[in-house]
């Protein structure tokens, strides 16, 4: 688990990306949560991938389709374009090689989504601005000697790292600290801003 | 007592207390060894009620020295079903809901057609007149066993070690037939190690000069130490050194300093010895001969041009696997390439790692987190059949 498990908002608005009947690949899949909320329902056929033992083995006494791995180094795996959705929910900063996850992704799924929290926020701004410390906010309690995450991005160094894949951006959701969209129509910076953590809908 | 029990496996190597499944010339098996088996029977154990769709019938596949007594009193031992842990009525298997059939593998010595049974060609124990079987032959003769209770696809498959080698060669040879698969602390192939083990279990039985080149029923003898021996050498790969340091350190056994001599000072040996000499009252030497044969000899992928995830392509079985971290007869590895296998092919797969110092045996025993992995895999293939709670 690379972030609070309470402050998941962003499960929804993941889900509500997928129609019904797909097929699902979550990587990072924690408890469950998420294929939990999808096979409720959408009826979709989840998958889950977890690198901790305890959380695959609670997920299949749940009757959960879920085998450890490591998102790192098992992505390999998996046929090209077998499922209809691959989604990484806020697990993309604690991977050792990112780029490479995010290009296994856009690999094995027809599409990939991908949620994060915003290294951008004004909040973390703030901390590195006024204190010089390290943040540490609700989404984020760590401290930085203990952390998984281990490679944060800012929304926009995420649209960029899309660009280099050669990604499309089919949509994309800023969340706000409480948990809210933020209005479509703002630009890239105001996201980056006051955005606490982004959903992105990508195909290639 | 021993003599007694001895006669008693004798016995039900051609008239076992289970039911018993024949087929004449007209229904040989064919084995890949290149030959038929033919007149050859299959004894059997079921438990619970085959429903109307015949949609519950689950089947359990024994490991090396297992038996069809899955559930029920072992008639030779006395000893109740080697997984009474897991099934029966109101179990995590729950024989009120399910139909479980196991059979005895063909090979083996409490019913099916093995090295004990009657060759009905000479009147004589076929011993090492019977083909080598393997692990495709001993499934292919539980299809038909299958074929004759009408069950046309099994609701589950599962066992361990050789049991989930039987597993994966059922999704594998007959995916259509499983809905789900569950094979536990198991491999897709027998590694190197492994087979050397049972290359010093083999030729510990073959040193034994009551052997008679394993026409010991026909001189009245059984090789009862050189398969002693090899029960012991194989023991210790069923657990792990951080169990037998648990249970017996260096601890002496009745008796307050070692002795200088060759006696059991150590309870550990006390504990082998007695290991071995139990099985012997049980298990027929050649049979453990062919049953550990089949185990060197298994490699699903070598079966499918050295792809693995060829083995199950386009499979829609569900399938679980299940490790120990202490297992070092089937380290997690072996798990985890099957499962890397099954993700290359698209398949439905769950896998999960337990934690226990109790190595290889772990299957066996009573482990929660083994249990709740299984209901909760079993819990939701049923919802996804369609059979009701």
């Amino acid at each position: 688990m690379s972030v609070n498990r309470d402050q998941r908002v962003d499960l929804e608005v993941v889900a509500n990306l997928i129609p019904p009947q797909s097929r699902v690949l979550d990587v990072g899949s924690g408890d469950g949560s998420l294929l939990e909320l999808l096979q409720d329902t959408k009826q979709v056929d989840g998958r889950g991938l977890e690198l901790s033992q305890r959380g695959v083995n609670e997920c299949v006494a749940r009757g959960l389709s879920v085998i450890q791995g490591d998102a790192d180094k098992d992505l390999e795996f998996y046929p090209d374009k077998g499922f209809d959705f691959v989604v990484l929910s806020q697990t993309l900063q604690a991977t050792r090689n990112p780029k490479l996850v995010l290009d296994e992704l856009l690999r094995i799924g027809n599409r990939a989504i991908v949620s994060f929290p915003n290294f951008g926020h004004w909040r973390v701004r703030l901390s590195l601005f006024i204190q010089g410390r390290m943040p540490v906010t609700k989404d984020l309690p760590y401290s930085w000697y203990d952390t998984p995450n281990i490679h944060f991005c800012t929304i926009r160094d995420f649209v960029n790292l899309c660009d280099e894949l050669g990604a499309t951006v089919e949509k994309a959701t800023a969340l706000d600290a409480n948990g809210q969209k933020i209005g479509l129509s703002m630009p890239w910076w105001f996201w980056n801003f006051f955005g606490q953590q982004a959903v992105f809908l990508l195909k290639r | 007592m021993a003599v007694l029990r001895a006669r008693k496996t004798n016995n039900e190597a051609d008239q076992p207390s289970s039911p018993v499944l024949r087929f004449g010339s007209d229904k040989p098996l064919k084995l890949d060894a290149g030959t038929l088996l033919s007149p050859f029977q299959i004894a059997y154990q079921t438990y619970g009620t085959l429903n109307d769709a015949r949609s519950n019938a689950i089947l359990v596949c024994h490991a090396l020295t297992g038996d069809q007594h899955v559930a029920s009193t072992n008639p030779v031992t006395g000893k109740p079903g080697w997984w009474e842990v897991l099934i029966g009525p109101g179990k995590i298997i729950d024989t009120n809901r399910f139909f479980v059939i196991c059979s005895n593998v063909i090979g083996g010595c409490l019913g099916s057609t093995g090295p004990a049974s009657t060759n009905p060609a000479t009147g004589k124990p076929y011993g090492l007149d019977l083909p080598i079987i393997t692990i495709r032959d001993m499934v292919r003769a539980q299809q038909m066993l299958i074929d004759h209770f009408g069950v046309e696809k099994l609701f589950c498959v599962l066992g361990g070690s050789m049991g989930g080698m039987q597993v994966l060669e059922w999704a594998s040879s007959y995916p259509e037939r499983v809905f789900s698969a569950l094979p536990i602390a198991t491999g897709a192939r027998h590694s190197s190690q492994n087979i050397a083990f049972h290359e010093v279990g083999r030729q510990a039985v073959m040193a034994d000069p009551d052997w008679h080149g394993g026409k010991y029923f026909e001189h009245g003898k059984r090789p009862e130490k050189g398969l002693a021996v090899a029960r012991m050498a194989a023991h210790i790969t069923y657990l792990s050194e951080a169990a037998l340091h648990r249970k017996f350190g260096r601890n002496l056994q009745d008796r307050e300093a070692l002795t200088f001599g060759f006696d059991a000072d150590f309870q550990i040996e006390s504990y082998l010895r007695h290991q071995g000499m139990t099985f012997v009252d049980r298990f027929d030497a050649n049979s453990y001969l062919y049953m550990t044969r089949s185990m060197d000899y298994f490699d699903l992928a070598a079966d499918h041009g050295g792809r693995l995830a060829d083995a199950f392509a386009g499979t829609r079985t569900r399938f679980c696997l299940v490790s120990f971290t202490s297992d070092w007869l089937f380290p997690t590895e072996e798990s985890r390439s099957i499962v890397h296998a099954l993700n290359a092919a698209g398949a439905s797969v769950s896998f999960v790692e337990i934690e226990t110092d109790r190595g290889h045996d772990a299957f066996l025993l009573d482990e929660p987190e083994l249990f709740a992995a299984i209901n909760g895999f079993i819990g939701s293939a049923a919802r996804a059949r369609g059979l009701s709670a």
